[in-house]
């Protein structure tokens, strides 16, 4: 086992005396460039931060669990929501799942670290100090008395709302730094991922020759320059309006509101498929290992990836049908976001392909799968729906987009994280998750997530906006309110449950192997946790599942491919 | 509705046969869940429409929920089925299944097939965008300035030189009688949403930047909405309430509404109209015929003609126009009318004058 | 790092591309959508300014400046393709001449902002005109600076003698920066200079 991979289990059985100092071992931590340890760095931190934006969303739960609450105020209930968004897109979900393309993108192209170790180093160090620039605000933002502010504008920020004159105080400037710092560190890591990709492969490793999740971090990695870009304009924008009396988004000097609305979802959209893509890359590698077959239909499958990355730069105004666009303008984007669920519509059936005539074998991460096919086939399906102008007129802004978009978010990336957690800790630890407790965590998450969002969708169509504070009784409201509210508890006590699993099984879990999936990509031909540099010999590959030719000579791929 | 029969036709009959069946499945659990509901107890259901572009958006959306809901049930029999007739059984010989790589044909159906689902859904959208987005305005029609402010309406009632506050008033439009009414949507300070989701979809109100839309609702009643973009601390409560009246009611109403304000020379009432135009409250609220004329708040003129204060928030009974008065902010959080600080009996007087502003 | 034999035939890492081209390639397309964002809204706010001035009153088209900066481009061009070939008196001359130039178009933008900004009292506040224009046309002189910048260090270890051939791909992937500043300026130039005025 390697010396350093598994510093807090591995110092604990040690006696006392030969025990490092934690001050040693953190020092380990904060100075590696190592792109495994980076990789958990991130997991690590995006799971912090899952747990405050999960603490902001229950808040916000128990205030509209019933009509006319005042368990929060309205102040404070505009500024959860605000942060809520900001913290679960920008400082979970992208940092969990960059830590997985860190961790995993070299040990599958078998590399021994990413191209630039250390601007990998300084791109994680940007996020998490832009994350703790987001959450200063609640002590900074209001000035000396630490009264707390933090922004409260929705994390769209429409102008002219962050405006000097509706957004005093410096909480906006905390905002806007923190996405900035960060989106440095995201653009680092996309200039990383790509020219990882691009230039560290083995030998052998053709770009048709790459594992899927390979290719589609690749696909998302490019995207990231021009998702991350825009917003970061924007904000250099905002950021001039604020500090330098600029009027790009000032209202009163014949700036336009709209401008801002256009930037921030030319960034916005393609960032739903920035997220989408990896997780679409955790189900390419599960789904096939635990049906034992290869991946149906792989060229169509990657290039329904790229078709998907090129045409999420064009359906951004979907976003603002509501903003009184000409008609044909409306049509054109109605017709690029419909057009967008034909790629996605391929993916889903390929999967289903593999799994069909195979042996699928039922172990927590394909649970986690199955479960992200059912709901991302109905969150694909209320997408398709939202695409339709005039639907959105109605349902833009309510509740049901609420729900459609938990449904990606949770329903898909978060199940498919799950079902990559349950996957590959063996990987980074040396140990199996507890599979009884894994059962447990998905059921009830399942459970939690459809009390939760669910009803949603009916209150939507019950013409229930999001973003208020309170609502009156009478609207037919209350009752579906209440239902969701409680599957926040549900979905709480499974994630208490997957974190206690992590933690037990880190501790006291089976030891896992090598290759405890009977799996087929490189990662799994090294040891667990790999060494410090991955591959002793560096591997020379003739295919794309390079373990299925070592493990079947009789029959291997490549023959095929 | 077209469309979609040529879209069976390229499907085989079976297919045909769930469509129709789904189809009539979702129509049923719609009407069931929301349609045949009491409207009272919904009275913002976006699927019980009483004017044309909310309609049209109503029939569209049970077109879209049925093709979705085909899809959803055809891929979701396929995943079960596969879940369940693939899984690894207890007496597994440990050997792996056939290794497929691909389907050039498979892979080719489920490309074309959706995208022929896709330019179906597309047309009739398109279809729907241009009937409510290109309307022509008739030359009859009722035409109102909405403009949003944080966080009240106001209603500009243009062709008949007034402005009035909070309750829109409309005539019901009748095929035989039409007399849609449409509305030119501004802003005041920020980005506000007017919806009121049984007349029309919602549309953004954005400061500088001039939005339209129209309603032509074909039964009598009061129909609830609110604001539906964010726009600060009381947003939730920027509520609207439109009342479409008979032909008749709304004359007589648009002509109460343009005479100015009833002068009642009693003496209490007299008190009060010196305490209010006294006092800060005429540097934002107007009462035409009086001195006061500020632009900030709502139009005060008629306020006894109105059922709500506060943008729709509490009943206006004289009880709760006392609280507002005396403060506004612990009955709705974030507004921008300051308490007014008033001694008891000054209360009572500036009472009595709004009282008489019928 | 040195106990594990690096183990790559020479023949399967010729067929990869570079990782210093492949980064600098990335990052000039993210810098690339930043400039687009700005650009977009320089042309959407052309002509939509409440008061004055406008871009005819104020902007003298910058023809020394813009002529400087694209020949560095040719310059530093030369300096790579010397370098390459291991002449390092060349490299250095042309580095040079490079980092001169862009320190001249500096210059001038320095000087002509002081004109606007002392002179005329036109400022990045007096309207949506100065907003956008100082904002876009900032941005691009942020990046001749960061450029500059580059280039004066390598410049400083050329002088003492310590960029040698085999740095040459480093100094490309340098150069790659520099191309797209002067390739940015062109866009900038149009819109700024010939369409918006």
């Amino acid at each position: 086992m390697a010396p350093d991979s598994m510093p807090i289990a591995r110092a604990l059985s040690l006696p006392r005396s030969e025990r490092k100092p934690w001050l040693e071992v953190l020092h380990e931590w904060v100075i590696t460039v190592d792109h495994k340890k980076i990789g958990v760095m991130y997991v690590l931190y995006g799971l912090l931060f899952m747990v405050a934006g999960g603490i902001e969303a229950t808040l916000m739960r128990i205030q509209l669990a019933v009509p006319e609450a005042r368990f929060v105020s309205p102040q404070v209930f505009n500024r959860l929501f605000t942060m809520h968004g900001t913290t679960m897109i920008f400082f979970v979900a992208m940092p969990i799942l960059f830590g997985f393309a860190n961790y995993l993108v070299p040990l599958m192209i078998g590399a021994r670290d990413m191209a630039f170790p250390r601007l990998n180093a300084f791109s994680f160090w940007m996020t998490a100090f832009g994350g703790l620039l987001l959450y200063f605000s609640y002590v900074g933002g209001a000035g000396v008395y630490g009264a707390g502010s933090a922004p409260s504008f929705g994390w769209w920020a429409y102008a002219p709302l962050t405006s000097p004159a509706f957004a005093r105080g410096h909480s906006t400037d905390f905002w806007t730094l923190a996405l900035l710092v960060s989106g440095v560190g995201t653009v680092g890591f996309g200039v990383n991922t790509v020219a990882t990709i691009l230039c560290m492969r083995c030998p052998g490793m053709k770009l048709t020759k790459m594992p899927l999740l390979v290719w589609l971090n690749l696909v998302m990695g490019g995207m990231l320059f021009f998702t991350i870009s825009p917003l970061t304009a924007a904000q250099l924008m905002l950021m001039i309006d604020r500090y330098l009396g600029g009027h790009f988004f000032d209202t009163q000097a014949g700036g336009k509101a709209t401008l801002w609305m256009h930037f921030f979802w030319i960034f916005g959209h393609p960032e739903v498929y920035v997220l989408i893509i990896p997780a679409f890359a955790f189900l390419s590698e599960i789904v096939p290992v635990f049906s034992r077959k290869a991946i149906f239909g792989y060229p169509i499958m990657v290039a329904a990836t790229v078709g998907i990355g090129f045409i999420s730069f064009g359906v951004w105004a979907h976003h603002l049908y509501t903003i009184d666009m000409p008609s044909y303008g409306q049509a054109f984007f109605v017709g690029m976001s419909l057009a967008i669920a034909v790629p996605t519509g391929i993916k889903i059936f390929n999967w289903l392909a593999t799994m069909w005539g195979g042996k699928i074998w039922l172990a927590t991460p394909m649970l986690f799968c199955v479960g992200f096919l059912f709901q991302f086939l109905i969150a694909g399906l209320t997408g398709v729906i939202l695409a339709n102008a005039p639907f959105d007129w109605q349902l833009g802004n309510s509740y049901f987009v609420v729900a459609h978009f938990h449904y990606v978010i949770v329903g898909g990336i978060l199940f498919a994280l799950f079902g990559a957690f349950y996957y590959w800790f063996p990987k980074v630890t040396g140990r199996m998750m507890d599979e009884t407790l894994g059962k447990w965590h998905f059921w009830l998450f399942v459970i939690g997530f459809h009390l939760t969002f669910d009803p949603m969708h009916i209150a939507g169509i019950l013409g229930m906006p999001r973003r208020i504070w309170t609502y009156q009784p009478g609207h037919g409201w209350a009752i579906w309110n209440m239902i969701s509210t409680f599957g926040v508890f549900v979905q709480a006590t499974a994630i208490l449950i997957f974190v206690f699993n992590l933690i037990h099984s880190y501790l006291q879990g089976a030891q896992a192997g090598d290759d405890p999936w009977d799996a087929w990509t490189l990662e799994w031909s090294t040891s667990s946790p790999p060494p410090p540099y991955n591959f002793a010999v560096i591997p020379e590959v003739k295919s794309r599942r390079p373990l299925w030719d070592l493990k079947h000579p009789e029959d291997p791929d490549w023959q095929y491919e | 509705m077209s469309a979609k029969t040529g879209l069976s036709h390229k499907r085989a009959r079976g297919w045909a046969r769930i469509e129709a069946l789904t189809c009539t499945v979702i129509t049923g659990a719609v009407s069931r869940l929301f349609a045949s509901a009491p409207v009272g107890s919904q009275p913002t259901n976006i699927f019980a429409p009483v004017s044309t572009p909310a309609d049209e958006l109503y029939h569209l959306s049970l077109f879209d929920l049925s093709v979705c809901a085909g899809i959803f049930i055809v891929v979701f029999i396929l995943l079960v089925y596969a879940v369940m007739k693939f899984r690894r059984r207890a007496d597994d010989d440990g050997r792996e299944p056939p290794q497929i790589y691909g389907s050039d044909q498979l892979e080719l159906a489920w490309t074309v097939l959706p995208i022929l689902i896709v330019v179906v859904l597309f047309l009739t959208s398109a279809r729907v965008i241009h009937t409510v987005e290109d309307a022509r305005e008739p030359a009859n029609a009722l035409r109102i300035t909405v403009v949003g402010h944080r966080f009240w309406w106001e209603y500009r009632y243009v062709q008949y030189g007034f402005v009035t506050a909070d309750e829109l008033h409309v005539p019901v439009s009748t095929p035989r009688h039409p007399w849609p009414t449409f509305l030119t949507l501004l802003s005041a300070d920020t980005d506000h949403g007017w919806w009121v989701p049984r007349l029309a979809g919602k549309t953004d109100v954005i400061p500088n930047r001039v939005n339209h839309t129209w309603i032509d609702p074909h039964r009598v009643g009061l129909y609830l909405g609110q604001c539906s973009q964010f726009c600060g601390t009381a947003h939730a409560m920027m509520l609207i309430r439109v009342y479409v009246q008979t032909r008749a009611q709304f004359e007589a109403w648009l002509k109460n509404q343009q005479t100015a304000a009833a002068n009642d020379p009693g003496p209490a009432v007299t008190a009060g109209r010196r305490a209010f135009e006294s006092t800060a409250c005429i540097n934002c609220h107007t009462v035409r015929g009086t001195v006061a004329d500020g632009r900030f708040g709502p139009d005060l003129t008629h306020l006894m003609s109105r059922q709500t204060l506060g943008s729709g928030v509490i009943p206006n009974t004289p009880e709760n126009l006392r609280r507002w008065i005396q403060g506004p902010p612990a009955i709705k959080p974030g507004v921008e009318m300051p308490p007014m600080n008033l001694s008891s009996r000054q209360l009572n007087e500036l009472v009595a004058y709004l009282e008489t502003l019928h | 790092m040195s106990t594990v034999p690096a183990a790559i035939p020479s023949s399967w890492a010729t067929r990869l591309p570079r990782r210093g081209h492949i980064g600098m390639l990335s990052l000039v397309a993210a810098e690339s959508a930043i400039f687009s964002i700005f650009i977009v809204a320089y042309i959407y706010y052309i002509g939509k300014s409440l008061s004055g001035p406008t871009p005819r009153q104020i902007l003298v088209v910058p023809v020394f400046g813009t002529v400087c900066l694209l020949s560095s481009s040719l310059t530093i061009h030369l300096a790579v393709t010397g370098l390459r070939k291991g002449r390092a008196r060349v490299f250095k001359a042309f580095w040079a001449i490079t980092a001169a130039l862009g320190a001249i178009f500096l210059t001038g933008t320095a000087l002509d902002w002081r004109r606007m900004i002392y002179k005329l009292g036109f400022t990045i506040r007096t309207n949506l005109f100065g907003t956008t224009y100082y904002s876009l046309v900032g941005l691009h002189a942020f990046h001749v600076t960061v450029g500059f910048i580059m280039l004066a260090i390598v410049l400083i270890f050329a002088l003492a003698g310590k960029v040698r051939q085999e740095h040459a791909e480093k100094c490309e992937a340098l150069s790659i920066y520099w191309h797209f500043v002067d390739a940015v300026w062109v866009v900038v130039f149009t819109v700024v200079y010939i369409v918006g005025r």
